[in-house]
Protein backbone atom coordinates (compact mmCIF):
# COMPACT_ATOMS: atom_id res chain seq x y z
CA UNK A 1 0.00 0.00 0.00
CA UNK A 2 1.73 3.31 -1.27
CA UNK A 3 1.77 6.23 1.14
CA UNK A 4 -0.71 8.11 -0.33
CA UNK A 5 -3.12 5.29 -0.02
CA UNK A 6 -2.86 4.72 3.08
CA UNK A 7 -3.46 8.63 4.17
CA UNK A 8 -6.23 8.47 1.60
CA UNK A 9 -8.06 5.32 4.33
CA UNK A 10 -7.27 7.77 7.31
CA UNK A 11 -8.84 10.68 5.75
CA UNK A 12 -11.92 8.77 5.14
CA UNK A 13 -12.13 7.81 8.38
CA UNK A 14 -11.05 11.51 9.72
CA UNK A 15 -14.73 12.42 7.45
CA UNK A 16 -16.55 10.32 8.73
CA UNK A 17 -15.88 11.64 12.38
CA UNK A 18 -16.80 14.81 11.07
CA UNK A 19 -20.00 13.27 9.61
CA UNK A 20 -20.95 11.77 12.59
CA UNK A 21 -20.41 14.91 14.56
CA UNK A 22 -22.43 16.65 12.25
CA UNK A 23 -25.26 13.94 12.05
CA UNK A 24 -25.28 14.79 16.07
CA UNK A 25 -25.56 18.32 15.52
CA UNK A 26 -27.88 18.08 12.43
CA UNK A 27 -30.19 15.98 14.49
CA UNK A 28 -30.46 18.09 17.63
CA UNK A 29 -30.60 21.15 15.58
CA UNK A 30 -34.12 19.65 14.28
CA UNK A 31 -35.42 18.80 17.41
CA UNK A 32 -34.69 22.43 18.77
CA UNK A 33 -36.97 24.11 16.26
CA UNK A 34 -39.84 21.41 17.16
CA UNK A 35 -39.16 20.88 21.16
CA UNK A 36 -40.83 23.39 23.69
CA UNK A 37 -38.81 25.09 25.90
CA UNK A 38 -40.66 26.27 28.90
CA UNK A 39 -38.22 27.01 31.74
CA UNK A 40 -39.16 26.35 35.44
CA UNK A 41 -36.59 26.49 38.21
CA UNK A 42 -37.45 23.01 39.74
CA UNK A 43 -36.60 21.11 36.44
CA UNK A 44 -33.25 21.64 36.70
CA UNK A 45 -32.80 19.96 40.08
CA UNK A 46 -30.00 17.19 39.83
CA UNK A 47 -32.69 14.00 39.72
CA UNK A 48 -31.90 12.16 42.90
CA UNK A 49 -34.98 9.94 43.39
CA UNK A 50 -37.32 12.77 44.14
CA UNK A 51 -35.25 13.54 47.33
CA UNK A 52 -33.66 16.64 47.53
CA UNK A 53 -30.02 16.66 46.90
CA UNK A 54 -27.11 17.51 49.36
CA UNK A 55 -23.75 18.49 47.54
CA UNK A 56 -22.41 17.65 43.61
CA UNK A 57 -20.80 14.22 43.69
CA UNK A 58 -20.83 11.72 45.58
CA UNK A 59 -17.70 9.51 46.82
CA UNK A 60 -16.52 6.71 44.56
CA UNK A 61 -15.31 3.32 45.47
CA UNK A 62 -11.28 3.24 45.44
CA UNK A 63 -12.09 -1.00 43.90
CA UNK A 64 -12.54 1.02 40.65
CA UNK A 65 -9.16 2.62 40.56
CA UNK A 66 -7.20 -0.80 41.18
CA UNK A 67 -9.63 -2.30 38.39
CA UNK A 68 -8.32 0.43 36.28
CA UNK A 69 -4.59 -0.57 36.90
CA UNK A 70 -4.76 -4.11 36.25
CA UNK A 71 -6.94 -3.18 32.75
CA UNK A 72 -3.56 -1.14 31.92
CA UNK A 73 -1.28 -4.12 31.97
CA UNK A 74 -3.56 -6.25 30.36
CA UNK A 75 -4.12 -3.61 27.70
CA UNK A 76 -0.57 -2.99 26.85
CA UNK A 77 0.09 -6.95 26.95
CA UNK A 78 -3.08 -7.08 24.63
CA UNK A 79 -0.71 -4.58 22.25
CA UNK A 80 2.59 -6.42 22.47
CA UNK A 81 0.49 -9.74 21.72
CA UNK A 82 -0.98 -8.57 18.35
CA UNK A 83 2.19 -8.34 16.23
CA UNK A 84 3.17 -11.73 17.25
CA UNK A 85 -0.34 -13.20 16.39
CA UNK A 86 0.15 -11.46 13.18
CA UNK A 87 3.56 -13.16 12.44
CA UNK A 88 3.01 -16.43 13.95
CA UNK A 89 4.21 -19.12 11.36
CA UNK A 90 7.27 -17.21 10.63
CA UNK A 91 8.51 -16.94 14.25
CA UNK A 92 7.66 -20.27 14.91
CA UNK A 93 8.53 -21.76 18.22
CA UNK A 94 10.96 -19.24 19.38
CA UNK A 95 7.88 -16.65 19.20
CA UNK A 96 5.91 -19.37 20.59
CA UNK A 97 8.67 -19.66 23.89
CA UNK A 98 8.71 -15.93 24.27
CA UNK A 99 5.23 -15.46 24.38
CA UNK A 100 4.37 -17.99 26.40
CA UNK A 101 7.07 -16.60 29.05
CA UNK A 102 5.63 -13.18 28.45
CA UNK A 103 2.12 -14.64 29.07
CA UNK A 104 3.00 -16.88 32.03
CA UNK A 105 4.54 -13.56 33.60
CA UNK A 106 1.35 -11.63 32.79
CA UNK A 107 -0.62 -14.37 34.73
CA UNK A 108 1.43 -14.48 37.69
CA UNK A 109 0.79 -10.50 37.99
CA UNK A 110 -3.01 -11.24 37.81
CA UNK A 111 -2.31 -14.23 40.39
CA UNK A 112 -0.67 -11.85 42.60
CA UNK A 113 -3.68 -9.53 42.58
CA UNK A 114 -5.48 -12.42 43.44
CA UNK A 115 -3.87 -13.81 45.84
CA UNK A 116 -3.82 -10.15 47.69
CA UNK A 117 -7.42 -9.86 47.29
CA UNK A 118 -7.92 -7.27 44.95
CA UNK A 119 -10.37 -9.41 43.15
CA UNK A 120 -12.16 -9.59 46.49
CA UNK A 121 -14.91 -6.72 46.54
CA UNK A 122 -15.79 -6.08 49.86
CA UNK B 1 -7.19 -3.06 -1.68
CA UNK B 2 -8.51 -5.43 -4.25
CA UNK B 3 -8.36 -4.63 -7.95
CA UNK B 4 -11.97 -4.66 -8.13
CA UNK B 5 -11.77 -1.88 -6.10
CA UNK B 6 -9.69 0.46 -7.57
CA UNK B 7 -10.54 0.02 -11.41
CA UNK B 8 -13.64 0.99 -9.56
CA UNK B 9 -12.00 4.63 -7.66
CA UNK B 10 -10.61 4.87 -11.04
CA UNK B 11 -14.02 5.40 -12.84
CA UNK B 12 -15.85 7.73 -9.86
CA UNK B 13 -13.43 10.23 -8.65
CA UNK B 14 -12.56 9.74 -5.08
CA UNK B 15 -14.47 12.10 -3.06
CA UNK B 16 -17.44 11.81 -4.98
CA UNK B 17 -17.06 7.29 -3.53
CA UNK B 18 -15.95 9.01 -0.17
CA UNK B 19 -19.45 11.17 -0.27
CA UNK B 20 -21.86 8.46 -1.26
CA UNK B 21 -19.74 6.40 2.12
CA UNK B 22 -20.46 8.53 4.07
CA UNK B 23 -23.84 9.37 3.12
CA UNK B 24 -24.39 5.20 3.15
CA UNK B 25 -23.49 4.72 6.50
CA UNK B 26 -25.44 7.92 7.83
CA UNK B 27 -28.62 5.95 6.83
CA UNK B 28 -27.37 2.59 7.59
CA UNK B 29 -26.79 3.54 11.34
CA UNK B 30 -29.78 4.94 12.59
CA UNK B 31 -31.75 2.25 10.46
CA UNK B 32 -29.55 -0.88 11.82
CA UNK B 33 -30.62 1.04 15.73
CA UNK B 34 -34.24 0.98 14.81
CA UNK B 35 -34.55 -2.64 13.11
CA UNK B 36 -32.41 -4.13 16.19
CA UNK B 37 -34.95 -1.79 18.24
CA UNK B 38 -38.03 -3.00 16.72
CA UNK B 39 -37.40 -6.32 15.53
CA UNK B 40 -35.74 -7.66 18.97
CA UNK B 41 -36.50 -4.49 21.68
CA UNK B 42 -39.99 -4.49 20.79
CA UNK B 43 -41.18 -7.74 19.47
CA UNK B 44 -39.15 -10.73 20.65
CA UNK B 45 -39.50 -9.09 24.05
CA UNK B 46 -43.08 -8.48 23.89
CA UNK B 47 -43.53 -12.04 23.40
CA UNK B 48 -40.98 -13.74 25.34
CA UNK B 49 -42.37 -11.49 28.78
CA UNK B 50 -45.75 -11.47 27.84
CA UNK B 51 -45.87 -7.36 27.38
CA UNK B 52 -48.62 -5.52 26.03
CA UNK B 53 -47.65 -2.42 25.77
CA UNK B 54 -45.41 -2.49 22.62
CA UNK B 55 -47.92 -4.59 20.91
CA UNK B 56 -51.23 -2.61 20.69
CA UNK B 57 -50.44 0.82 18.68
CA UNK B 58 -51.56 1.07 15.19
CA UNK B 59 -52.84 -2.56 15.57
CA UNK B 60 -50.91 -5.65 13.71
CA UNK B 61 -48.15 -6.44 16.57
CA UNK B 62 -48.25 -2.77 17.29
CA UNK B 63 -45.72 -1.56 14.41
CA UNK B 64 -46.65 2.30 15.22
CA UNK B 65 -44.67 2.24 18.43
CA UNK B 66 -41.46 2.88 17.40
CA UNK B 67 -43.00 5.79 14.79
CA UNK B 68 -44.92 7.15 18.02
CA UNK B 69 -41.76 6.91 20.51
CA UNK B 70 -39.45 8.68 17.60
CA UNK B 71 -42.37 11.60 17.39
CA UNK B 72 -42.74 11.16 21.60
CA UNK B 73 -38.53 11.84 21.73
CA UNK B 74 -38.34 14.89 18.91
CA UNK B 75 -41.12 16.72 20.90
CA UNK B 76 -39.05 15.93 24.44
CA UNK B 77 -37.91 19.57 26.02
CA UNK B 78 -34.26 19.60 26.67
CA UNK B 79 -33.48 20.10 30.15
CA UNK B 80 -29.86 20.00 31.48
CA UNK B 81 -29.75 20.35 34.98
CA UNK B 82 -28.01 23.71 36.70
CA UNK B 83 -25.20 22.07 38.51
CA UNK B 84 -24.03 20.00 35.04
CA UNK B 85 -21.02 20.71 33.81
CA UNK B 86 -22.49 22.08 30.45
CA UNK B 87 -19.82 21.62 27.87
CA UNK B 88 -18.94 17.84 29.03
CA UNK B 89 -22.66 17.22 29.58
CA UNK B 90 -23.53 17.90 25.86
CA UNK B 91 -20.94 16.31 24.28
CA UNK B 92 -20.69 12.85 26.26
CA UNK B 93 -23.70 11.44 23.51
CA UNK B 94 -21.54 12.30 20.32
CA UNK B 95 -18.26 10.71 21.76
CA UNK B 96 -20.13 7.60 22.17
CA UNK B 97 -21.76 8.12 18.76
CA UNK B 98 -19.28 8.74 16.61
CA UNK B 99 -17.37 5.69 18.56
CA UNK B 100 -19.86 3.68 17.12
CA UNK B 101 -19.65 5.14 13.88
CA UNK B 102 -16.54 4.92 12.56
CA UNK B 103 -16.94 1.00 13.40
CA UNK B 104 -19.24 0.48 10.82
CA UNK B 105 -16.39 1.65 8.28
CA UNK B 106 -14.25 -1.18 8.71
CA UNK B 107 -17.08 -3.86 8.30
CA UNK B 108 -16.84 -5.45 4.83
CA UNK B 109 -20.08 -6.73 3.10
CA UNK B 110 -19.09 -7.75 0.05
CA UNK B 111 -16.18 -8.01 -1.99
CA UNK B 112 -16.12 -4.13 -2.73
CA UNK B 113 -18.90 -2.84 -0.42
CA UNK B 114 -16.31 -1.78 2.50
CA UNK B 115 -16.00 1.99 3.11
CA UNK B 116 -12.17 1.13 4.08
CA UNK B 117 -10.49 -1.79 4.58
CA UNK B 118 -7.71 -0.58 6.78
CA UNK B 119 -4.70 -3.14 7.11
CA UNK B 120 -5.09 -3.02 10.84
CA UNK B 121 -8.79 -3.35 10.75
CA UNK B 122 -10.36 -5.15 13.18
CA UNK B 123 -7.50 -3.74 15.90
CA UNK B 124 -9.06 -0.43 14.53
CA UNK B 125 -12.60 -1.06 15.29
CA UNK B 126 -11.70 -2.48 19.19
CA UNK B 127 -9.90 0.14 19.90
CA UNK B 128 -12.62 3.13 18.25
CA UNK B 129 -15.48 0.83 19.51
CA UNK B 130 -13.37 1.22 23.38
CA UNK B 131 -13.70 4.98 23.39
CA UNK B 132 -17.63 4.78 23.79
CA UNK B 133 -15.84 4.45 28.06
CA UNK B 134 -14.52 8.07 27.88
CA UNK B 135 -17.77 8.72 26.78
CA UNK B 136 -19.95 7.22 29.39
CA UNK B 137 -17.69 8.59 32.08
CA UNK B 138 -18.47 12.26 30.60
CA UNK B 139 -21.83 11.49 31.10
CA UNK B 140 -21.73 10.18 34.57
CA UNK B 141 -19.44 12.74 35.91
CA UNK B 142 -21.15 15.76 33.91
CA UNK B 143 -24.84 14.93 35.29
CA UNK B 144 -23.28 16.25 39.16
CA UNK B 145 -25.52 13.32 40.35
CA UNK B 146 -24.96 10.79 42.38
CA UNK B 147 -26.48 8.07 40.79
CA UNK B 148 -25.20 9.30 37.27
CA UNK B 149 -21.90 8.65 38.81
CA UNK B 150 -22.33 5.50 40.48
CA UNK B 151 -23.50 4.48 37.23
CA UNK B 152 -20.23 5.75 34.77
CA UNK B 153 -18.08 4.04 37.33
CA UNK B 154 -19.42 0.86 36.85
CA UNK B 155 -20.01 1.43 33.29
CA UNK B 156 -16.54 2.02 33.33
CA UNK B 157 -15.12 -0.90 35.56
CA UNK B 158 -17.16 -3.13 34.01
CA UNK B 159 -16.32 -2.21 30.05
CA UNK B 160 -12.41 -2.00 30.86
CA UNK B 161 -12.66 -5.58 32.56
CA UNK B 162 -14.41 -7.17 29.69
CA UNK B 163 -12.46 -4.75 26.71
CA UNK B 164 -9.77 -7.58 27.49
CA UNK B 165 -11.89 -11.30 26.70
CA UNK B 166 -12.70 -8.83 23.81
CA UNK B 167 -9.59 -8.19 22.74
CA UNK B 168 -7.85 -11.69 23.14
CA UNK B 169 -10.70 -13.69 21.52
CA UNK B 170 -9.59 -11.85 18.39
CA UNK B 171 -6.46 -12.71 19.18
CA UNK B 172 -6.92 -16.71 17.77
CA UNK B 173 -8.50 -15.09 15.19
CA UNK B 174 -5.65 -13.29 13.90
CA UNK B 175 -3.28 -16.21 14.22
CA UNK B 176 -5.37 -18.43 12.09
CA UNK B 177 -5.69 -15.84 9.39
CA UNK B 178 -2.15 -13.82 9.41
CA UNK B 179 -3.70 -10.50 8.86
CA UNK B 180 -5.74 -7.99 10.84
CA UNK B 181 -7.87 -7.24 7.82
CA UNK B 182 -11.55 -7.90 8.16
CA UNK B 183 -11.21 -9.00 4.11
CA UNK B 184 -8.25 -10.42 4.47
CA UNK B 185 -10.20 -12.81 7.37
CA UNK B 186 -12.78 -13.36 5.05
CA UNK B 187 -10.66 -14.45 2.46
CA UNK B 188 -8.90 -16.90 4.93
CA UNK B 189 -12.12 -18.39 6.25
CA UNK B 190 -13.09 -18.45 2.81
CA UNK B 191 -9.86 -20.22 1.49
CA UNK B 192 -9.69 -22.45 4.55
CA UNK B 193 -9.88 -26.20 4.52
CA UNK B 194 -11.01 -28.46 7.32
CA UNK B 195 -9.10 -31.54 7.27
CA UNK B 196 -8.28 -30.89 3.78
CA UNK B 197 -12.15 -30.03 2.74
CA UNK B 198 -12.59 -26.75 1.59
CA UNK B 199 -15.99 -26.77 0.06
CA UNK B 200 -17.43 -24.16 2.48
CA UNK B 201 -13.90 -23.20 3.93
CA UNK B 202 -13.58 -22.89 6.76
CA UNK B 203 -15.60 -20.49 9.25
CA UNK B 204 -13.61 -19.90 11.93
CA UNK B 205 -15.88 -20.81 14.49
CA UNK B 206 -14.99 -24.20 13.84
CA UNK B 207 -11.47 -24.10 15.14
CA UNK B 208 -11.80 -21.00 17.92
CA UNK B 209 -15.09 -22.31 19.49
CA UNK B 210 -13.53 -20.72 22.63
CA UNK B 211 -12.97 -17.80 21.04
CA UNK B 212 -16.37 -17.28 19.80
CA UNK B 213 -17.85 -17.78 23.15
CA UNK B 214 -15.33 -15.23 24.89
CA UNK B 215 -16.27 -12.84 21.96
CA UNK B 216 -20.04 -13.04 22.62
CA UNK B 217 -20.09 -13.15 26.78
CA UNK B 218 -17.90 -10.42 26.47
CA UNK B 219 -19.78 -8.25 23.66
CA UNK B 220 -22.61 -8.62 25.68
CA UNK B 221 -21.22 -7.29 28.58
CA UNK B 222 -19.79 -3.96 26.49
CA UNK B 223 -23.13 -3.87 25.36
CA UNK B 224 -24.09 -3.85 29.24
CA UNK B 225 -27.44 -5.81 27.88
CA UNK B 226 -28.79 -7.53 30.72
CA UNK B 227 -26.83 -10.32 32.68
CA UNK B 228 -24.35 -7.68 33.03
CA UNK B 229 -26.50 -4.23 33.09
CA UNK B 230 -25.01 -3.25 36.55
CA UNK B 231 -23.99 0.02 35.08
CA UNK B 232 -27.76 1.29 34.42
CA UNK B 233 -29.61 -0.68 36.39
CA UNK B 234 -32.96 0.51 36.31
CA UNK B 235 -34.36 -0.62 40.31
CA UNK B 236 -31.69 0.68 42.05
CA UNK B 237 -29.29 3.31 40.01
CA UNK B 238 -32.32 4.66 37.97
CA UNK B 239 -30.85 4.99 34.60
CA UNK B 240 -27.19 5.37 36.12
CA UNK B 241 -25.57 7.70 34.11
CA UNK B 242 -28.54 8.57 31.60
CA UNK B 243 -30.48 9.69 34.57
CA UNK B 244 -30.24 13.23 33.68
CA UNK B 245 -30.55 13.13 29.62
CA UNK B 246 -33.97 13.86 27.90
CA UNK B 247 -35.43 13.85 24.70
CA UNK B 248 -32.61 13.46 21.53
CA UNK B 249 -30.29 13.85 23.86
CA UNK B 250 -30.78 10.70 25.28
CA UNK B 251 -32.29 8.91 22.39
CA UNK B 252 -28.75 9.09 20.95
CA UNK B 253 -27.22 6.77 23.95
CA UNK B 254 -29.89 4.50 23.34
CA UNK B 255 -29.33 4.71 19.51
CA UNK B 256 -25.65 4.16 20.04
CA UNK B 257 -26.15 1.05 21.95
CA UNK B 258 -28.35 -0.82 19.15
CA UNK B 259 -25.80 0.55 16.33
CA UNK B 260 -22.96 -0.59 18.47
CA UNK B 261 -24.95 -4.11 19.55
CA UNK B 262 -25.07 -4.46 15.06
CA UNK B 263 -21.42 -3.56 14.81
CA UNK B 264 -20.10 -6.15 17.31
CA UNK B 265 -22.22 -8.55 15.97
CA UNK B 266 -20.94 -8.05 12.73
CA UNK B 267 -17.96 -8.20 13.83
CA UNK B 268 -18.64 -11.51 15.07
CA UNK B 269 -20.24 -12.04 12.15
CA UNK B 270 -16.90 -11.37 10.00
CA UNK B 271 -14.61 -13.09 12.42
CA UNK B 272 -15.97 -16.19 13.05
CA UNK B 273 -19.20 -17.46 10.58
CA UNK B 274 -17.18 -16.25 7.63
CA UNK B 275 -18.85 -13.04 6.70
CA UNK B 276 -20.39 -11.73 3.16
CA UNK B 277 -18.61 -14.95 1.79
CA UNK B 278 -21.14 -17.44 0.10
CA UNK B 279 -19.30 -20.57 -0.91
CA UNK B 280 -19.31 -20.81 -4.98
CA UNK B 281 -20.36 -17.05 -5.41
CA UNK B 282 -17.85 -14.75 -6.54
CA UNK B 283 -17.74 -11.19 -8.59
CA UNK B 284 -20.50 -8.65 -8.83
CA UNK B 285 -22.72 -11.72 -7.73
CA UNK B 286 -21.33 -11.61 -4.32
CA UNK B 287 -21.73 -7.80 -4.06
CA UNK B 288 -25.50 -8.31 -3.93
CA UNK B 289 -25.77 -11.77 -2.39
CA UNK B 290 -22.85 -10.98 0.70
CA UNK B 291 -25.28 -7.97 2.14
CA UNK B 292 -27.71 -9.89 2.93
CA UNK B 293 -26.05 -13.33 3.56
CA UNK B 294 -24.32 -10.97 6.22
CA UNK B 295 -27.21 -8.96 7.50
CA UNK B 296 -28.78 -12.49 8.25
CA UNK B 297 -25.48 -13.96 10.44
CA UNK B 298 -26.08 -10.45 12.22
CA UNK B 299 -29.31 -10.85 12.97
CA UNK B 300 -29.07 -14.69 13.94
CA UNK B 301 -26.10 -13.22 16.59
CA UNK B 302 -28.12 -10.02 17.74
CA UNK B 303 -31.15 -12.89 18.46
CA UNK B 304 -28.85 -14.45 20.56
CA UNK B 305 -27.39 -11.31 22.20
CA UNK B 306 -31.46 -10.38 23.16
CA UNK B 307 -32.64 -13.88 23.67
CA UNK B 308 -29.81 -13.63 26.53
CA UNK B 309 -30.93 -10.68 27.59
CA UNK B 310 -34.16 -11.24 28.19
CA UNK B 311 -34.09 -14.32 29.87
CA UNK B 312 -31.33 -14.30 32.48
CA UNK B 313 -31.27 -11.80 35.93
CA UNK B 314 -28.41 -9.28 36.64
CA UNK B 315 -25.01 -10.19 38.14
CA UNK B 316 -23.70 -8.44 40.98
CA UNK B 317 -20.94 -6.11 41.06
CA UNK B 318 -18.58 -8.57 42.44
CA UNK B 319 -19.53 -11.80 40.56
CA UNK B 320 -19.62 -9.55 37.26
CA UNK B 321 -16.11 -8.43 37.84
CA UNK B 322 -15.10 -11.84 39.12
CA UNK B 323 -16.68 -13.17 36.15
CA UNK B 324 -14.16 -11.06 33.58
CA UNK B 325 -10.76 -11.17 35.69
CA UNK B 326 -11.07 -14.72 37.09
CA UNK B 327 -12.72 -16.95 34.52
CA UNK B 328 -13.18 -14.70 30.65
CA UNK B 329 -9.23 -13.48 30.85
CA UNK B 330 -7.38 -16.66 32.04
CA UNK B 331 -9.48 -18.68 29.51
CA UNK B 332 -8.75 -16.05 26.63
CA UNK B 333 -5.02 -16.62 27.93
CA UNK B 334 -5.06 -19.99 27.62
CA UNK B 335 -6.93 -20.12 24.40
CA UNK B 336 -3.96 -17.60 22.76
CA UNK B 337 -1.49 -19.93 24.23
CA UNK B 338 -2.88 -23.45 23.35
CA UNK B 339 -3.64 -21.50 19.34
CA UNK B 340 -0.28 -20.77 19.13
CA UNK B 341 0.97 -24.67 20.39
CA UNK B 342 -1.72 -25.93 17.91
CA UNK B 343 -0.18 -23.60 14.98
CA UNK B 344 3.63 -23.80 15.68
CA UNK B 345 3.54 -27.76 16.23
CA UNK B 346 1.08 -28.37 13.26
Amino acid sequence: MSYSEYSQSYLTIAVLIGAGAGMFGLMLGLARLVRPTRPQLDKYVTYESGSDPIGGWGQANVRYYIYALLFVMFDVEAVFIFPWALRVDSLGVFGLVEVGIFIVILALGLLYAWRKGVLRWV
Amino acid sequence: MTAAASTLALEIPWGVLLGAKVMIILTLLPLTALILGYVFLMKMMAHMQSRLGPMDPGGFHGWFQLIGDGIKFIQKEDVMPADADRRVFALAPMIILISTFVVYAVIPAGPRLVVEDLEVGIFFALAVSSLSVIGVLMAGWASSNKFALLGALRAAGQLIAYELPLVLAVVGVIMQAGTMSLQGIVGAQANGEIFGWGAVGNPFVLTQAVGFVLFLAAAQAELTQTPFDMPVAESELVAGYQVEYTGFRWLFFQMSEYATAFALAGIAATLFLGGWYVPGVEGTAADVLGPLVLFAKIMAISFVIFWVRFTYPRFREDQLQAMAWKYLIPLSLLNILVTGILKVVF
